[in-house]
């Protein structure tokens, strides 16, 4: 059995975070949390909606899960501070998983402002999450600033590319003293088993699970990826090795080239 | 006043815990955040805080997302 995961103060079990955003209905994220054994999900936080039927945070709470607050859709640092602090009124959390976009067609982060907004929230008593690049000299500043852990793009958010740069990966979490959870690209079961042979500490999941066809049975085979992916790295994998090695004895084989007895 | 992003017919000098009770979301206002003019008002401050005709009010919450 592996260890618990040391995220932010806690001490977690599960090391697949949920983000909720894709899901069809609130039942639909309901049997998905329960079937990932996720304890951390992403919200997001925008204008009420007042023909929304049904609270997401009831939802949430019922749950019993945390939350974890993104900055999705900010642009600036200025934008991404603010939002973070009006989640903190919003949840009583000090909690962000900050994202700062740097374009639309990618969504992947704008380097310089993520930066600039992580020593602002860190300075200002929250705990930062940063969505990052898979760029290992940003992942080590983003923890030199005092990041509570790191988070690259395997590639881009809701793209179920899987991950685009395993090398990158590896590098990052080789040299983190913060963990590593590979957030964003996860397509299905085997980039998030990737993942955690990588050496990655966790997964943030959302469209994964939510945009498939069945979110609660993907849940649970993503739930199971990341389990088998941990046992496996844990337990040594061989070498990679350019010609075959037998695993069958070659001495003591029988002679079978002789013709029939006389 | 203008309420995310719409015009709203409500009494001057009403106070942020009323508009909250007027947009049908709990008093306690659990998962909520309000800025008016672009400054954070903490739930602490909602029962005092009067906003003008003029006031550009931002009510958010949680929505699903990644």
């Amino acid at each position: 059995m592996s260890a618990l995961l040391s995220l932010a103060g806690r001490e977690l079990r599960s090391r697949l975070i949920l983000g909720t955003g894709g899901f069809p209905s609130l039942e639909l994220l309901r049997e998905a949390i329960e079937a990932s054994g996720t304890e951390l999900v992403t919200v997001a936080l925008r204008r009420i909606d007042p023909a929304m039927r049904g609270s997401l945070v009831d939802v949430l709470e019922d749950a019993g899960v945390e939350l974890l607050p993104n900055t999705a859709g900010c642009f600036t640092a200025r934008d991404a501070v603010m939002t973070a602090r009006l989640a903190r009124e919003a949840f009583e959390t000090d909690l962000v998983k900050l994202e700062v976009i740097g374009d639309e067609r990618t969504l992947l982060p704008d380097a310089p402002e993520l930066l600039v907004a992580a020593e602002e929230l860190i300075d200002d008593g929250f705990t930062v999450l940063p969505y990052t690049n898979d760029d290992p000299i940003l992942a080590r500043r983003l923890e030199d600033v005092g990041c509570a852990a790191v988070m690259p793009a395997g590639s881009p958010i809701g793209s179920g590319i899987g991950i685009a740069n395993p090398y990158n990966i590896a590098l990052i979490t080789e040299h983190a003293n913060v963990p590593v959870v590979l957030d964003a690209g996860i397509g299905t079961a085997s980039d998030a088993a990737l993942a955690m042979e990588l050496g990655c500490d966790a997964v943030l999941c959302a469209s994964a699970i939510s945009r498939a066809q069945d979110p609660p049975r993907m849940a649970r085979a993503i739930r199971a990826a990341v389990e088998a992916g941990l046992a496996a790295r844990e337990a040594g994998r061989i070498p990679r090795r350019r010609y075959a090695e037998a695993s069958s004895p070659m001495h003591g084989l029988a002679d079978l080239a002789g013709g029939p007895v006389e | 006043m203008i309420v995310n992003g719409e015009p709203r017919e409500l009494p001057a000098g009403v106070t942020v815990t009323a508009l909250v009770i007027d947009l049908g979301l709990p008093a306690g206002g659990r998962g909520v955040a309000v800025a008016v003019d672009g400054e954070i008002v903490p739930r602490g401050e909602w029962e005092t805080h009067e906003l003008d005709d003029e006031a550009r009010v931002e009510v958010l919450t949680a929505m699903q997302g990644g």
